[in-house]
């Protein structure tokens, strides 16, 4: 499904141009690879063996070092969490971005929340024949269509999240 | 003597020993040079604080202008020391502030420090140039500000790894307009946020400075800033290398660092954001150190940086890096003396990451000056060991973690014996060995055999019997250090080598065998041992002479057994004969 939003072709990198960059991760450490499909992208808390228990001073790792160090369990506990708004909706409701692998399952979330649809993402047209498109509030104020930028910047850069009407969507390239 | 030479000659002879060995033997060839060398010695190395006193120490050597002082057992890295066992410093500075009035270097590991002690260290010593305080504790930033505002020459401020409460940034602010004298500056453990102004400006006024590592919230669009005032540094450790991604704060980074070109060392790191890392791979053909422990980036991305390093003497990197980047480090690194690989995620139950024993071998392999290891993986072999040991003769330092306790070889179940047999047999200028996996006896009878310079020893979840510890005791000529824990080592192997523990600075034993009843006796035969008992299950009269005591801690000392311990630990004194054990810390 993230291949048909064709991330990479949008994907912004330093360098010269053929370098191969690879975007930092923002949650875990494993490589991350778009084309991977849904079930291998599955959160690691749930298939991770449980933690054994743990021998006090083992293994001999000092505590300034573990101290230091960005845990992953203290990256999983905080979330991002953004308030979305629906353009009629007597009020907001709150999502947490880190809980999404991608921008299908984020979309699938907001159809399920909101009970409509929201169709397919094109770079051309945005959600050409949807009722709804998903918009967003970035950094800098700005209204942008979800769906343009690669996931992790998205997740970084999204202050607040919009499903505006189709109609009203019209400058954001939906091409109803 | 009739024909001595006068004793300034003598003096002027000694000038030129720069070791504390060669010191102490000029001292013990007549009672004169005695006696001139002890005027004449400016540097001193205490390696445990308990093993003499200030007064001894002030007595013997009235002028003295270094010193520098190791407080806490190595254990204590790791947890193992209850909070409070001790290692303070104030006693020792309060002595020195009135007989060194010109002290210029006190460099401290594993000390409780506190702002008493950097107030005294600030008002008393006029001449005050170098402080290193090394995995210390107890100690504020209102201390660090006292030595920033008073010590007038001050040279070096080295933090490394101490834990400071961090009340505020303030402390840099202390540092004078007419403070120009830095030379090294590492504040890289605190937490808080300096003024940065005031830092550019620190910088910017010391034209010496050639060591500058920064702590985490110093922000990487700054750094540049710094680099342009200081682009004589040497060694430069980073803030937190992350920011948004901007072409401007790219190319200011990128320039700044090309102006560098002195730069021999590099850490920090810490929150790599990748994109930037191109940005110092200008400074990476003179980098001779490099610690990318705290940057969790991937191996392609180490790799990269490791492959533009030809000249790399020295790397300590996350297990990230893999086999594949040790590969590449092997290809690319043929001066590497050091390597030290920490775990990323050392209590998770399965590896994260593809790093196994093939890593080490192929660094081993390629390397022909590697000497120094430490190195964490969660699967070896014996075969992987003995071509190690083959390949690497020169080796000095081998610290091997497998994470699993008990681990044993891989491919055929063996206990690792005759891996770090080979070890010990073929690396015979090996001083430093920390031993890990499924261990019997056999792999101590190997290390008594053969690990003849063997200066210290880690040994955890190892061993069969006393017979273990007995070699070792009886076998390693050169031993000084000793730290065993979670191995079925009891009374007879230490009493046996009693004579032996007056020969090294210090064992540590915790979760093994040794009674009380041994601990006992042995205080008694060897009275210039301190045997410090620490139970925190009450005092050891509560129980049986034949229970096993929680830790223990034996040194040698000409300073008798010490006042300032907690009410969890006992020394046990040389009337342990009898019934009523008086044990020194006043209690009955």
């Amino acid at each position: 499904m993230e291949a048909g939003l064709n991330l990479k072709a949008t994907e912004l990198r330093l360098g010269l141009p053929g370098a191969d960059l690879i975007y930092p991760a923002a949650t875990n450490n494993k490589r991350s690879s778009p084309e991977s499909d849904d079930s291998s992208a599955v959160t690691d808390h749930e298939s991770a063996p449980a933690p054994k228990a743990q021998i006090v001073g083992w293994p001999p790792v000092r505590s300034y070092r573990k101290n230091n160090f960005p845990a992953k369990r203290s990256e999983a506990e905080t979330g991002i969490y953004v308030k979305v708004s629906m353009d009629g909706a007597p009020y907001l409701r709150k999502i947490d971005l880190k809980v999404y692998n991608g921008y299908a399952e984020l979309l699938k979330a907001l159809e399920t929340m909101f009970k409509l649809t929201i169709g397919d993402y094109s770079e051309r047209e945005g959600y050409k024949g949807s009722e709804y498109a998903p918009a967003y509030e970035d950094k800098d104020g700005d209204l942008m269509l979800v769906g343009d930028v690669p996931w992790e910047m998205f997740m970084s850069s999204c202050k607040r999240l919009r499903v505006m009407k189709g109609s009203d969507a019209r400058g954001l390239g939906c091409g109803v | 003597m009739a024909y001595s030479f006068p004793e300034e000659v003598l003096e002027h002879v000694f000038s030129f020993l720069g070791s504390d060995k060669d010191r102490n033997a000029v001292s013990l060839v007549c009672r004169s040079w005695y006696e001139i060398e002890r005027w004449c010695r400016r540097r001193l190395f205490v390696g445990n604080c308990y093993a003499v006193s200030p007064e001894i120490m002030i007595r013997r050597f009235p002028e003295v202008r270094a010193v520098e002082m190791k407080g806490k057992p190595h254990f204590a890295d790791f947890n193992l020391v209850p909070e409070g066992w001790g290692g303070y410093v104030h006693p020792w500075i309060r002595a020195m502030s009135a007989a060194y009035p010109w002290l210029e270097e006190i460099k401290l590991k594993r000390m409780v420090v506190t702002d008493e002690s950097l107030e005294l260290i600030a008002r008393s010593f006029k001449n005050f140039r170098v402080l290193v305080l090394s995995s210390c504790e107890g100690f504020t930033t209102d201390g660090l500000a006292s030595i920033a505002a008073n010590c007038r020459n001050l040279r070096e401020l080295d933090l490394r790894e101490s834990e400071v409460e961090d009340l505020s940034g303030h402390w840099l602010s202390h540092f004078p307009d007419s403070c120009t004298s830095l030379v090294s500056l590492n504040m890289s453990c605190l937490g808080s946020e300096v003024s940065f102004s005031a830092l550019e400006r620190l910088v910017g006024r010391c034209p010496n400075l050639k060591t500058l590592r920064l702590n985490r919230a110093v922000p990487l669009e700054k750094l540049p800033n710094l680099l342009h005032r200081a682009p004589q540094l040497v060694e430069l450790g980073t803030g937190a290398y992350s920011a948004e991604i901007r072409p401007d704060i790219y190319s200011n980074l990128a320039e700044a660092f090309s102006l560098c070109k002195q730069l021999k060392g590099l850490s920090g790191f810490w929150d790599v954001v990748p994109a930037y890392l191109p940005a110092m791979y200008s400074v990476c053909a003179g980098i001779t150190s490099l610690n990318l422990s705290y940057a969790t980036i991937q191996s392609p991305e180490l790799v990269k940086i490791v492959s533009q390093c030809r000249h790399l003497q020295r790397l300590w990197v996350l297990d990230y890096i893999e086999d594949a980047g040790l590969e590449a480090l092997a290809a690319s690194c043929k001066d590497l003396l050091e390597l030290r690989v920490f775990p990323s995620d050392p209590f998770g139950a399965e590896a994260n990451v593809s790093l196994t024993e093939q890593g080490l071998v192929s660094v081993s392999e390629g390397c022909p000056k590697l000497q120094s290891v430490l190195y964490f993986c969660r699967q070896m072999s014996n075969a992987a060991l003995v071509t190690i040991a083959r390949n690497r003769p020169k080796m000095v330092r081998f610290r091997l973690c497998i994470i699993e306790p008990q681990a044993p070889d891989y491919l055929t179940l063996e206990p690792l014996d005759r891996g770090f047999g080979a070890i010990v047999e073929n690396c015979k200028e090996l001083r430093r060995l920390s031993l890990s996996g499924l261990l019997t006896d056999r792999v101590f009878d190997y290390i008594g055999k053969h690990a003849k310079k063997l200066e210290m020893l880690s040994i955890a979840f190892a061993g069969d019997s006393d017979l273990g510890l007995h070699h070792v005791l009886s076998g390693c000529e050169s031993l000084r250090k000793l730290e065993i824990r979670d191995c079925p080592f009891g009374d007879k192997a230490l009493l046996a080598n009693a004579a032996k523990l007056e020969t090294m600075r210090s064992l540590w034993m915790s979760s093994c065998s040794v009674s009380f009843g041994a601990c006992k006796l042995l205080a008694q035969k060897i009275p210039r041992l301190n045997v410090e008992v620490i139970d925190e299950r009450g005092h050891p009269n509560s129980r049986p002479d034949s229970c096993p005591v929680e830790k223990l801690y034996i040194y040698r000392t000409v300073a008798g057994p010490r006042v300032d311990m907690p009410d969890f630990i006992w020394t046990i004194d040389e009337d342990a004969a009898s019934p009523e054990v008086f044990l020194s810390n006043g209690a009955v």
